[in-house]
């Protein structure tokens, strides 16, 4: 016989399965070759995880674009290729230093937000992003259309969207509803292509640069106005204040000047 | 040591004579949920095969050394991350897959299979055996997923693997999918027709009738 075991991993794989010792440690080695697994695996995959998720943002961007009305065409004359730029908003111009793959950790700053004062905050947001990703489409050296991603409160809750305006940054070009919860079938109708086709044409601003978008209550008249829906006023003015916000001094209009003055 | 034949054995029952889905009825939400299509099913049935496979391996090494009194939760432990790493990988190399079979994956853990063969069988034999059962046991279900998903998927749809097979009235040809096939309900259909369907052929499967129905009084005259 050999006299008792000296190895202590030894001793311990000797020892009874119910002693306490022995389910204490069992339960911690498992747990921490566990852990250590799925950290390891969670760790290693991310990056191409990331990628993936970026492509498919991508491939949405995309598809919305070819779903606005005549964009499949002019996305086929410019080859097809949108330009991602994160913009300063302050500054309407690209942001230094952020790439969209860094744009999410800068937004988890609250130090890169600004609070609105209650007069100006027309889409009822509190506080806004000094960066966005916008989409830019190129046609030769100008910007031909500019896709522009929107928040704003709706009856229900955040409309989310993607407003698309024209090189001259005044006619909207198209909007594509992005996420909602507004009533399905009254303001939930914000979603429908339907309603959406009342966008394209419609002017933003008058001829001395204010902001006139508004979406009706009842059809459109004139030029700046968008078909309302019947029992959703609630939505129609959410999206009002969005569109207003937005294109105004506190949203893109510093982008929009900048495009205007040719800078992009 | 096993022989050539018992091993064989092993691996072999659990396609038909002992199928963990249409003989014990095991993990058959998930056989429902992923079937709508052959990708999803073939995805799910390749995840579920190496998470069983692995965790038999695994649990089967540590058998003796498993406290009785915390021993399920050790197997799901082990269970458990095995499944968020094969999702972890799923997630990298097949995004659109894993998107389609959302939260199943993770699921995995809570399938009564797994966890029926590492408890029921992987913690009373070595690695080898164990292991050899496990992959019985995930083709087995593979198998019964592979016939339902294809099924679905050729009715449903006209297409095998995302191919269309049959040509489609919509685009000229005869074929006029059956919206149901792509619902849960036929899901169930489907698998209940497939036991039937085994049972009858192999007979010994079926199981006796739990009651007797009382007999019907004669009609008095």
């Amino acid at each position: 016989m050999a006299g008792p075991e000296r190895n202590p991993w030894r001793r311990f794989l000797a020892l009874p399965n119910e002693s306490r010792t022995k389910t204490l440690v069992m339960a911690f080695l498992v747990s921490a070759v566990c852990a250590a697994l799925v950290s390891g695996a969670t760790v290693l995959l991310r990056p191409i995880q990331a990628a993936n998720r970026a492509a498919e943002e991508q491939a949405r961007i995309a598809d919305l674009v070819a779903g606005i009305p005549g964009m499949a065409a002019l996305l086929e004359q410019s080859g097809g290729t949108l330009s991602t730029v994160v913009i300063d908003l302050d500054r309407g111009r690209a942001a230094e230093g952020i790439t969209p793959a860094t744009l999410d950790a800068a937004l988890a700053d609250p130090a890169n937000w600004t609070a609105l004062d209650p007069g100006a905050d027309l889409a009822g947001l509190g506080h806004r992003p000094d960066f966005v990703q916008v989409f830019l489409l190129r046609d030769g050296e100008t910007v031909s259309l500019a896709l522009l991603p929107v928040t704003g409160q709706g009856y229900g809750g955040r409309i989310d969207a993607i407003l698309a305006l024209r090189g001259d940054m005044n006619t909207i070009a198209g909007i594509a509803v992005t996420g909602h919860s507004e009533t399905p079938g009254l303001g939930g109708r914000i979603a429908e292509r339907s309603w959406q086709a009342s966008f394209p044409g419609t002017l933003v601003r008058d001829e001395a640069g204010e902001v006139r978008f508004r979406v009706a209550r009842g059809p459109a008249s004139g030029v700046h106005e968008v078909d309302g829906i019947t029992g959703a006023t609630r939505t129609g003015r959410g999206v009002t204040g969005m569109v207003r916000f937005w294109l105004g001094p506190d949203g893109y209009g510093p982008l929009i000047e900048a495009i205007g003055r040719g800078e992009f | 040591m096993p022989g050539r034949s018992e091993t064989w054995a092993t691996l072999t029952d659990p396609l038909i004579r002992q199928n963990p889905v249409t003989l014990q009825i095991l993990g058959i939400c998930s056989a429902l949920a992923v079937t709508t299509s052959l990708a999803t099913a073939l995805t799910m049935a390749v995840s579920l095969t190496v998470v069983l496979t692995l965790a038999a391996g695994i649990i089967a090494m540590i058998r003796r050394h498993i406290p009785d009194t915390i021993r399920l939760i050790v197997q799901i432990v082990i269970v458990a991350s095995l499944v968020i790493v094969i999702d972890q990988v799923l997630q990298a190399y097949f995004a659109e897959i894993s998107r389609a079979l959302s939260v199943f994956v993770g699921l995995i853990t809570t399938n009564c299979l797994v966890l029926g063969r590492t408890e029921a069988y992987a913690r009373h034999h070595p690695p080898v055996p164990a292991m050899v059962d496990a992959f019985g046991n995930g083709l087995g279900y593979s198998l019964v997923l592979m016939v339902i998903g294809g099924l679905r998927e050729l009715f449903g749809k006209g297409q095998l693997f995302g191919i269309q097979v049959l040509p489609l009235a919509e685009a000229g040809g005869w074929f006029t999918p059956l919206t149901l096939m792509l619902l849960a309900p036929s899901g169930f259909f489907l698998l209940g027709g497939l036991v039937w369907a085994v049972r009858s052929v192999r007979t010994e499967q079926a199981e006796a009738p739990e009651h007797t129905p009382p007999a019907r009084a004669e009609p008095a005259e």
